[in-house]
């Protein structure tokens, strides 16, 4: 029995720690850049599938991936933000329009990015061994793969948080994700801010997809299950706040570990539930004000 | 705008309408059976852009709920479709999607903005996770087959549906109750102020306008002949009218037409000759969209109109 919950509880935070990563992503483009991005998840496809091709085409490490893949996937993000997401501030007459006109945008994205790779990779469902031996840790088996996974996604989340509380950077995204205005006024380049915050959001999507091609198949269309999830965790641990995304994806990882165990079936149904009372009852989140 | 023109839209817009419902009412008389299928589609696409619009176009809440009421239509007519009727089974998915909008509106109208956007997304997923849960759980199958109905009826009772649609539309736009939408679209606090139960106002016509797209739904319902959670609440269906609207102008009612019924040809021109990039295209007509049509055709119309005769007059 003890061995069980021990199994349920360490599983949960494997996978909590890429639900964490994941949602600080999305916590940074929609809580400073305003942008409630849709196509979050395809960002994790490109992450997971590029490194497919790089491990197997090109027999590359999925670690020395995960150096490839970020930069690539900020600048990508950065560009999209400073064409796209610009124009569309500049246009929309509040903060209300252009957070639906954005988020439409995105949704556009969504499908631009997707059917794009799915041109490229195909619907097949791809996938590669790397450090599938098992571990034992205090009488649950995991694979090594999965310790690693998270391993990455715990030191990247603790090196983004401190890197948003404590350089002289973060603090002009946290001015900006406070009052925009009032922080341009101060000499903050808020497109500059903002196109950051976009482009560091993509790449740590694309990291985490670098983390979870390691352990689980992945394919073209596996991004909106993972931006549904993020959404519900940015929402649970309270829009903008990233030590709040960062419990809560650990606390959706718990869940989900949990129901998994019950019924693999209902894990999906659980979180969507979660996240519908959590709205009804407090919409701001545990962290929120 | 001169006064003769206001005094022509008066006499050719009744005249016009007229001559597009005759054209309609017999299309099945002249036109090939592709047509009629095609224009079925269509219709469908302009009741669900404009059910959406009864309740987002003056509000400005963006639901995302149509493919959950769609879907609702169509499984209530996947479950009805041998024991009942035709126009009894798209009544029942009509009142019953009717039911859950109230039900959802009831529950969710208090949120704002973007979180209603995404409740209301969420709760096409649940609904469609629960249903395959069910199905494989409960019932051991995926999926129903669904009793197959002739394209002219199929087209007919859409056409009927499409008219009662634009008919509640346009009736609520003119009543006491379509000014009371559109204060709670501009300022909810105030319109709660000078007397609008802002509450029941947005749950009635949300759960209107969850009415249509569920008879919509149980009439599609039977074209599709083999429906699973799935096909019925596709995401897909959760962002075209929001799409269809916007691309064809939000303040009014002939922009969510004109929209859905130029949008929907043009999709179905993309699937036939682009079926591989019919997505991708679909994305950057939607970007293409946001960015370049902020008032949609319909704004554009009146922009290049504006534009054309008089137009130096105006500016000086």
């Amino acid at each position: 029995m003890i061995v069980t919950i021990l199994d349920v509880l360490i599983a949960g935070l494997l996978l909590g720690g890429l639900y964490a990563l994941i949602a600080m992503g999305l916590s940074l483009q929609y809580g400073v850049a305003r942008v409630l991005n849709i196509s979050h998840g395809e960002f994790i496809m490109l992450g997971a599938l590029t490194t497919w091709t790089l491990v197997t085409a090109f027999d590359i490490n999925p670690l020395v991936s995960l150096v490839i893949v970020g930069p690539v996937i900020f600048a990508v993000g950065f560009v999209i933000h400073r064409t796209l997401f610009k124009r569309l501030l500049a246009s929309s007459a509040s903060p209300g329009i252009f957070e639906s006109k954005s988020m439409l945008a995105s949704f556009g994205l969504l499908f631009i990015i997707q059917n794009i790779a799915s041109i490229g990779w195909g619907p097949e469902i791809r996938g590669y061994s790397y450090l599938a031996f098992p571990v034992h840790l205090a009488g649950a088996v995991f694979g090594a793969n999965r310790l690693v996974t998270l391993g990455f996604a715990t030191v990247i989340g603790l090196a983004f948080y401190l890197f948003v509380a404590r350089t002289r950077m973060g603090k002009a995204i946290r001015a900006a994700a406070q009052d925009p205005a009032t922080a341009g006024l101060m000499g903050v380049n808020i497109n500059q801010v903002l196109a950051l915050c976009f482009g560091l959001g993509a790449a740590m999507a694309g990291i985490a997809g670098v983390l979870i091609s390691m352990s689980y198949p992945v394919h073209v269309t596996m991004g909106l299950e993972y931006t549904i999830i993020a959404i519900i965790v940015v929402v649970l641990g309270g829009l903008g706040s990233i030590p709040g995304s960062f419990i809560g994806g650990f606390i959706l990882g718990l869940i989900g570990s949990i129901v998994t165990y019950i019924d693999p079936g209902l894990t999906l149904i659980a979180y969507y539930l979660i996240f519908i009372l959590l709205l009804l009852v407090r919409p701001t989140g545990i962290m929120g004000k | 705008m001169s006064t003769t023109g206001v005094d022509l839209g008066k006499v050719w817009a009744p005249g016009l309408l007229l001559i597009i419902l005759v054209l309609l009412a017999t299309l099945s008389l002249y036109a090939p059976a592709y047509t009629v299928i095609l224009a079925t589609s269509i219709l469908m696409y302009i009741v669900l852009t404009v059910s959406w619009a009864i309740f987002s176009g003056p509000t400005g809440y963006i639901s995302l709920a149509s493919a959950a009421f769609f879907g609702v239509g169509i499984y209530t007519s996947a479950i009805l479709g041998m024991a009942l009727p035709f126009p009894v089974v798209v009544g029942i998915g009509g009142v019953a999607s009717f039911m859950v909008a109230f039900l959802v509106g009831a529950l969710t109208l208090r949120l704002r903005g973007i979180y209603f956007a995404i409740f209301t997304f969420g709760l096409v997923e649940l609904i469609k996770h629960f249903l395959l849960w069910y199905e494989i759980n409960m019932t051991g199958t995926r999926g129903r087959f669904v009793v197959v109905v002739d394209n002219d009826t199929i087209y007919y009772a859409m056409l009927t549906v499409l008219v009662a649609t634009l008919l509640t539309a346009y009736f609520i736009r003119r009543s006491r109750y379509g000014l009371a939408l559109q204060s709670i679209g501009e300022y909810e606090e105030a319109a709660a102020h000078i007397g609008v139960n802002v509450t029941a106002v947005k749950v009635i016509t949300f759960a209107i306008s969850g009415l249509f797209m569920g008879a919509a739904g149980a009439i599609m319902a039977t074209r599709w002949t083999y429906v699973d959670p799935y096909i019925a609440f596709n995401p897909l269906l959760a962002f075209m009218p929001v799409l269809m609207a916007i691309f064809g102008g939000v303040g009014g009612l002939h922009g969510p037409v004109l929209g859905a019924a130029v949008f929907a040809y043009l999709e179905e021109v993309l699937i036939t000759r682009f079926p591989y990039y019919y997505m991708l295209l679909f994305g950057i007509v939607l970007v293409v969209v946001v960015l370049y049509l902020p008032n949609g055709l319909v704004g554009l119309i009146q922009e290049w109109r504006k534009r054309v005769p008089g137009g130096q007059h105006a500016n000086t």
